[in-house]
């Protein structure tokens, strides 16, 4: 799982709404995969960030180097999209869970694949 | 007036398969490449040639890049419904436009197509090569070379026309939230686009379980959706894909989506599911016991695509598509059982057969209106929805024909 999927998934835990996002992450196995540089692609991604998430993920992984915030211009700095494409794309979480902070469940990720089924009593109707 | 008329006109020679998506994927491409689609021939039908005005060759070619409906394209200096008719149309084609093909040094050969054997030529062009289509992509992308296929593995020409319907382009995002073996993602990520997908079965997204290719017992580890990009050399536009169920998504509020492009299951060969209430677990998960799949509840098949419907709403970004099958049993269909939602509008609609009874419809979709939480329930003021019940007994009615027919085979034989 790439932290940018991460970025995007939230809690559908029953009466939990907005507060379910974001997910708690705890990784057991990491793994770094390089993957081609797309500056254009990368730029796209930046406005649909929401930060704090994407930081506290990357602090929980113990990764250096992560922008703390879009800079001005962004879209035509090349070390800045280096170090997002890097944080983004390029760490993948193979083994570990994800924590819905308002209810505590836990979604595991295995083989780097999140499972996020619930029963139906868990989830909104 | 001759003169502006024969301006930029191009023939199209199209493949002859897949009739009724040509069109809507010649307009989609045009219309991602910023052409308008404007013609003076009124009736496409079956007929192989197409003469369209397009304002630029760079569009041309963009076109061609993308198409696997057309085979070719040429610069049309001239056409009639006889040699003299060409004649004098080729006599009033603007010269300074022929000039650049006629040095000395350049060769020109004449080549006649004709179509319906039983018709004699209609139109001689004299043929300058622009550019030939990506037919090419079918055989190289073909469903029998690829390593992971599952039962319901689209066939490959028709996963590149949902990419052309749905406009997908390099840097999108797409998405399918009934990802299966991923065959539909392929397609998007030829064209340059990052996928995603989530599937509601644990073993088919992670590569497990019996094989669905004959002669295989297991998948082994080289079969799974990543693997499938690698084997094309696309690897580096797989995102993520994860087990969950598309009824319960689990996306922030937001729109990411460029492009949704799906094949939903009609539960014949595919069983329709969702997570549901009851504990009782499956047979087969026992290998997999944190899959964690309490299933058993049957998707009726008009929620499932009600669904799709809000969720495509929700999570495409503005003038973003959404194309899918939709099945039907044909002696009952009419127009007004295509779902319908405020914030999408109908683009196309173009029918394949599936048997005697059946066919399926890929419906392309794009997002014109910003999604409001009070869009949700407006389908249950709306008539609209009384007539999407005939698709829950989709399953039924194919099940009764195939069963009808084969009592009346067994009465036939007996007699």
């Amino acid at each position: 799982m790439k932290l940018l999927t991460h970025n995007l998934l939230s809690s559908h835990v029953r009466g939990v709404g907005p507060r379910g996002f974001p997910l708690r992450l705890q990784a057991t196995e990491v793994r770094i995969n390089p993957v081609e540089f797309n500056p254009e692609f990368v730029a796209r991604m930046i406005p649909k960030v929401e930060w704090a998430a994407l930081l506290e993920a990357a602090d929980t992984l113990h990764l250096v180097e992560v922008p703390k915030e879009p800079i001005e211009g962004y879209e035509h700095d090349e070390k800045f999209l280096k170090k997002m494409h890097h944080v983004l794309l390029e760490v993948d979480v193979l083994e570990g869970t994800l924590q819905c902070p308002e209810s505590g469940r836990l979604f595991p990720i295995s083989r780097g694949i999140p499972n996020m089924l619930l029963s139906d009593e868990e989830t909104e109707t | 007036m001759a003169l502006s008329c024969s301006r930029n006109r191009y023939l199209l020679l199209m493949a002859q398969e897949h009739l009724e998506f040509r069109l809507p994927e010649i307009k989609s491409l045009l219309s991602l490449f910023g052409g308008q689609f404007t013609s003076n021939q009124e009736i496409y039908g079956k007929s192989p040639f197409w003469i369209l005005s397009i304002p630029s060759e760079d569009i041309a070619r963009n076109l061609m890049k993308r198409t696997v409906c057309a085979k070719s394209i040429f610069e049309l200096w001239g056409h009639g419904k006889s040699p003299e008719e060409l004649y004098s149309s080729l006599k009033n084609y603007p010269v300074e436009k022929m000039v650049p093909f006629l040095h000395s040094d350049s060769t020109y050969k004449i080549k006649i197509h004709t179509f319906n054997k039983t018709l004699t030529q209609e139109e001689k062009v004299k043929r300058i090569d622009i550019a030939d289509g990506q037919r090419e992509l079918i055989e190289s992308y073909s469903v029998k070379k690829r390593h992971f296929i599952g039962n319901t593995s689209m066939d490959a020409g028709l996963s590149f026309i949902m990419a052309n319907h749905g406009k997908v382009k390099e840097n999108d995002i797409v998405f399918d939230p009934f990802v299966g073996t991923g065959g539909l993602l392929i397609a998007s990520a030829h064209f340059g686009a990052y996928v995603c997908g989530t599937d509601i079965d644990y073993n088919t997204v992670h590569g497990l379980g019996k094989a669905s290719r004959k002669n295989q017992k297991w998948r082994g580890p080289d079969e799974n959706i990543r693997a499938n990009l690698r084997q094309y050399g696309l690897e580096k536009y797989y995102l993520d894909v994860l087990v969950s169920d598309a009824s319960k998504p689990s996306w922030r509020k937001g729109t990411y989506f460029d492009a949704i492009i799906t094949d939903p299951p009609y539960g014949i060969r595919e069983s329709t599911r969702r997570t549901g209430s009851q504990k009782e677990i499956p047979k087969g998960i026992e290998k997999c016991p944190e899959s964690h799949v309490p299933v058993s509840l049957s998707y009726h098949l008009s929620d499932m695509f009600f669904d799709l419907l809000n969720f495509a709403a929700e999570t495409l970004v503005l003038g973003g598509r959404l194309v899918y099958w939709l099945p039907v049993y044909t002696p009952e269909y009419t127009e007004e059982m295509v779902p319908w939602h405020p914030c999408l509008q109908l683009i196309s609609n173009c029918e394949q057969k599936l048997s005697s009874h059946t066919s399926r419809r890929l419906i392309t979709m794009e997002k014109v209106k910003t999604f409001e939480n009070r869009d949700q329930y407006s389908h249950l003021l709306s008539d609209h929805f009384l007539p999407y019940q005939g698709h829950n007994s989709f399953r039924e009615k194919y099940f009764s024909g195939v069963t009808k027919r084969i009592a009346k085979e067994e009465k036939c034989s007996q007699e």
